[in-house]
């Protein structure tokens, strides 16, 4: 093919295909040319063409060959990196042919290139990091047979719940004796902090600007689905960008956690809410950090606050809403944490939990210990490097943060030394259910020592067929340009997601999660309270691991 | 599977009555080992009850570092007592057997038994760590009218081989267990009853939530809380831990091990203090196959089982004489005459209790409280 017009007789000077991360597979046999593929692209990496094609013909009995040309038109993927093909498929979705694909390239050179003007590369997901993560080496291996039967998953009862928020240690439980019976002493004036059973599974916190106003509905309609119906009180935690005031004054508040981040971004709605509340939220997060982006702080992209999410966070349309990478007014760990917990425990009258949340790091414990000493803090949240984000630097996504798995495990131990595991619960999150082992990924955890664990990015892969993975693939959350129409405020893209059929996935989700957490408690024998650090039922086929998390080595 | 045989008495009764219902039962164990623990000791110790009795194995380096031990802390002896060993075929023979009632320190004579306490469970911890590296020294139990016997073998020939169908041991409550931990390494340390401070315990079946457990218990700050050589010896701390250290009374032991379903709490008078206990207490709870027989400091005897699995058990006898044991037969041995429609096999909300000198038999429902 040559060009059917151009002053350059060659393309030496520009990117070859084989430096982009997705190669377009396009079938010229297959393709009747009806565009849409071109249309739908979200970062037009293909677009139609037409190039000058020279053909052989000959005609009568004997060969007679003569070169013709004709104009043909194709579809052609475009050799800037600002279009580079994100290899999100939508092209395969509308195309009636089968005549287009992208193909991941291995080779690719995308970070040597998404740099222009000076601009780091951003984008949305999580860390581009295939490999099998440490959740996904630990097996459990303790199976009870002989010497102590297993349970049996379907016709035992089974209690997965667990505990949010600060329990005191049986040493100070304000408890009296009268007549031979325990009786809570009311005259004690020990301060008894509020504690929710809840899910072990929680969702994590997504914002509302975030994720599409269908995707954020669905998910709370599938957890207040799964509360009212299913008696699964999962619970959902809000995010930094505040809640639609109906919801604030309605009932289902009790299955919502309040996330409080550094840019108090909806805080003014809430705070006028707070009078007209019919029911306490279920806790209160800080956001102290977020695994995906150690360091960082919130950032919704000037093309995502339309007229809602401006309305519910209280800010002007169309700029850009960076939260600090930390709470500005605050200085030291002792203001920071205990002086937060404080005001919002007030806030409620004490009646629910408030909690940070941080992101995976080594000095994680530091936290933890300041924590512990703190009779109002209700848990501590740990986000894993494999947490996802709507938007961030890519280099903080794949090279900031601490993996999950031992940060928390270190963090347990510690408890354990200090004799609190019971006292200080702790939720972990980061790359839980990454490669789709949902229940065993939030097991492992559990048997390491968390109470809970949280899921963000999973949710949206799972319950609204999200297109992000590990290979890069789209990562268009930050752009507003969600193929899916999970994170984008674009109707014309969100119109794709249907709210009930987000609900209904995130019930069959929590439903078939369950199902196989008691396939995993069942063998192990554990069925009335979670095996919260029953580390000797794990193992894992790496010596270093195991010796690193106190597990045994299987193999 | 472990088999279990406790018998509590107004009257003083020979060990080999225990020991012959674990023979009956002899289809549900292996007969690798024995263990024993005789509580409100007669014989020759009926009159030594105000004096700590230490009971262990030792050998021939074993005993003279333990009294240097003794004899540097103070303790001087009273009393002793050694099997008359019959050498047996099967059962290696260890150097010196012993329990040995000594006399406190002039330095304890007139300080509270609390305190008096602790010293014993340390003395008892510290001859543990100098003894267990080259098992020199082996003590199960340091306490006042408490002996406690360990051996690898069958129990029947152990009973033989420590001559207690001849001797004139004693004691009005006793405990006997017919296996070693198979579970784990077979080590004397692992073999149950175990005892801390006037609480013991034995336990049949495997408590699948051991090392949280375990760590909890570590983590209290309590220096007895450790060994741990088998899974069953939390059964016992978290006894002591709920009735000695929480000062909690006996039955809120089953509320600890099984708690109630929030539903179930709402049912009982003290509902609100034992939803706290749940939460507070969340790491002690087990999910069994577990049956429990234990002993108190007063003399009452109790079973319970795990809300789930179970494992057997029964508690039968007379008036003056019940016998908690595994299996049927084995009250049969114990408590032939009685009658056996009122025998009492606890289903998983019930705790069996019989009150000291084994005066009445009461079933306490956790549902009713």
């Amino acid at each position: 093919m040559e060009p059917a017009s151009g002053l350059r007789l060659d393309h030496n000077h520009k990117l070859s295909l084989r430096e982009f991360p997705y190669i377009v597979r396009w079938r010229d046999d297959r393709c009747k040319r009806c565009g849409k593929c071109t249309a739908v692209c979200p970062v037009k990496a293909i677009e139609a063409t037409v190039k000058v094609q020279r053909y052989v013909v000959s005609e009568g009995a004997a060969p007679a060959p003569k070169a013709e040309r004709q104009v043909i038109q194709i579809v052609e993927q475009v050799t800037d990196m600002e279009r580079y093909c994100v290899g999100c498929g939508s092209c395969t979705l509308v195309c009636p042919n089968e005549a287009i694909e992208p193909e991941f390239n291995p080779q690719n050179k995308l970070l040597h290139y998404k740099n222009k003007g000076g601009e780091g590369y951003k984008r949305g997901g999580r860390r581009n990091d295939p490999s099998i993560s440490t959740l996904d080496r630990l097996k459990f291996t303790r199976i009870s047979m002989l010497t102590d039967p297993a349970l049996d998953a379907g016709r035992h009862e089974f209690r997965v719940r667990t505990l949010l928020g600060r329990i005191l240690p049986p040493e100070e439980l304000p408890l009296k004796l009268v007549n031979n019976k325990l009786v809570a002493d009311k005259e004690n004036g020990r301060f008894i902090p509020p504690v929710r059973e809840i899910y072990p599974i929680m969702i994590g916190s997504m914002s509302i600007g975030a994720l599409s106003p269908p995707m954020w509905e669905g998910l709370a309609m599938g957890v207040a689905y799964l509360n009212e119906v299913e008696g699964m009180p999962v619970v959902m935690c809000s995010g930094e960008g505040g809640m639609p005031p109906r919801l604030l004054r309605s009932k289902y508040l009790k299955y919502f956690i309040i996330q409080i981040a550094s840019g108090y971004f909806g805080w003014d709605e809430i705070i006028h809410a707070l009078p007209h509340m019919v029911e306490d939220p279920a806790a209160i997060e800080i956001k102290y950090g977020q695994g995906a982006k150690p360091g960082d702080g919130g950032l919704l992209m000037a093309q995502k606050v339309l007229r809602l999410i401006a309305g519910i966070r209280g800010v002007p349309q169309f700029v850009d809403l960076a939260s600090p990478p930390t709470h500005q007014t605050k200085y030291s760990i002792e203001e920071a944490v205990a002086k937060m917990i404080q005001s919002m425990s007030m806030a409620w009258g004490f009646r629910v939990p408030v909690y940070p949340k941080i992101s995976g790091t080594r000095t994680a414990k530091a936290v933890l210990n300041n924590l512990a000493r703190n009779p109002y803090a209700a848990a501590l949240s740990i986000d894993g490097e494999d947490g996802g984000t709507g938007a961030a630097y890519n280099v903080s996504m794949d090279k900031m943060g601490h993996p999950i798995a031992s940060n928390l495990r270190e963090c347990y131990l510690d408890l354990v030394k200090q004799g609190k595991q019971n006292e200080l619960p702790l939720i972990a999150a980061g790359g839980i259910g990454k490669k789709g082992n949902l229940a065993a990924n939030a097991a492992a955890l559990i048997m390491l020592g968390a109470s809970a664990v949280s899921i963000g990015k999973y949710i949206m892969q799972t319950a609204a067929d999200c297109f992000g993975d590990e290979h890069n693939r789209c990562n268009l959350c930050n752009t507003g340009k969600c193929p899916r129409g999970i994170t984008t405020q674009d109707p014309k893209l969100y119109r794709r997601l249907d709210a009930d059929k987000v609900a209904e996935r995130v019930v069959e989700v929590f439903k078939a999660a369950d199902v196989e957490l008691k396939k995993i408690f069942a063998p192990m024998g554990r069925s009335t309270e979670l095996p919260i650090g029953m580390s000797d039922g794990l193992s894992t086929d790496d010596k270093a691991m195991a010796e690193r998390l106190g597990i045994s080595y299987a193999c | 599977m472990c088999r279990l045989a406790a018998i509590t008495s107004n009257k003083y009764f020979s060990p080999m009555e225990n020991i012959l219902a674990l023979e009956t039962m002899k289809e549900g164990h292996d007969g690798s080992g024995l263990g024993l623990t005789l509580k409100d000791l007669g014989g020759e110790f009926k009159d030594l009850k105000k004096y700590p009795v230490m009971s262990g194995i030792c050998s021939k380096k074993g005993v003279k570092v333990l009294d240097d031990y003794m004899k540097k802390n103070g303790f001087r002896v009273k009393h002793t007592w050694t099997p008359k060993i019959k050498p047996l075929k099967g059962i290696v023979p260890r150097d010196y057997y012993f329990a040995r009632a000594y006399d406190y320190p002039s330095s304890y004579k007139d300080k509270a038994f609390s305190e008096k306490e602790d010293l014993l469970m340390n003395t008892r911890l510290a001859l543990r760590c100098i003894g267990e590296p080259d098992e020199s020294i082996f003590v199960f139990s340091f306490y006042p009218d408490v002996i406690t016997l360990k051996e690898v073998g069958d129990p029947l020939e152990l009973g033989e081989f420590f001559g207690l169908d001849r001797d004139g041991l004693q004691a009005k409550v006793i405990f006997a267990q017919g296996r070693q931990n198979t579970n784990y390494q077979i080590y004397l340390y692992a073999c149950h009853p175990f005892f801390i401070q006037g609480y013991c315990s034995m336990t049949n079946g495997e408590n699948t939530a051991f090392v949280p457990i375990r760590e909890f218990l570590m983590s209290r700050g309590f220096t007895g809380y450790t060994g741990y050589n088998s899974d069953s010896e939390v059964f016992t701390h978290i006894l002591h831990y709920t009735a000695r250290q929480l000062g909690y009374p006996l039955n809120y032991y089953k509320d600890v091990i099984t708690p109630l379903k929030p539903t179930e709490i709402e049912t009982r008078k003290d509902a609100e203090a034992l939803k706290l206990i749940k939460q507070s207490l969340r790491p002690l709870c087990i999910d069994g196959p577990n049956m429990v027989i234990g002993f108190t400091p007063d003399g009452t005897c109790f079973m319970v089982q795990d809300s789930k699995k179970l494992r057997p058990g029964v508690v039968a006898g007379v008036k003056g004489k019940y016998a908690l044991m595994s299996e049927e037969c084995g009250v049969d041995k114990a408590v032939p005459k009685r009658e056996k429609s009122k025998d009492i096999f606890p289903m998983k909300y019930d705790m069996v209790i019989v009150s000291p000198g084994a005066e009445e038999v009461k079933v306490w429902n956790q549902l009713q409280g």
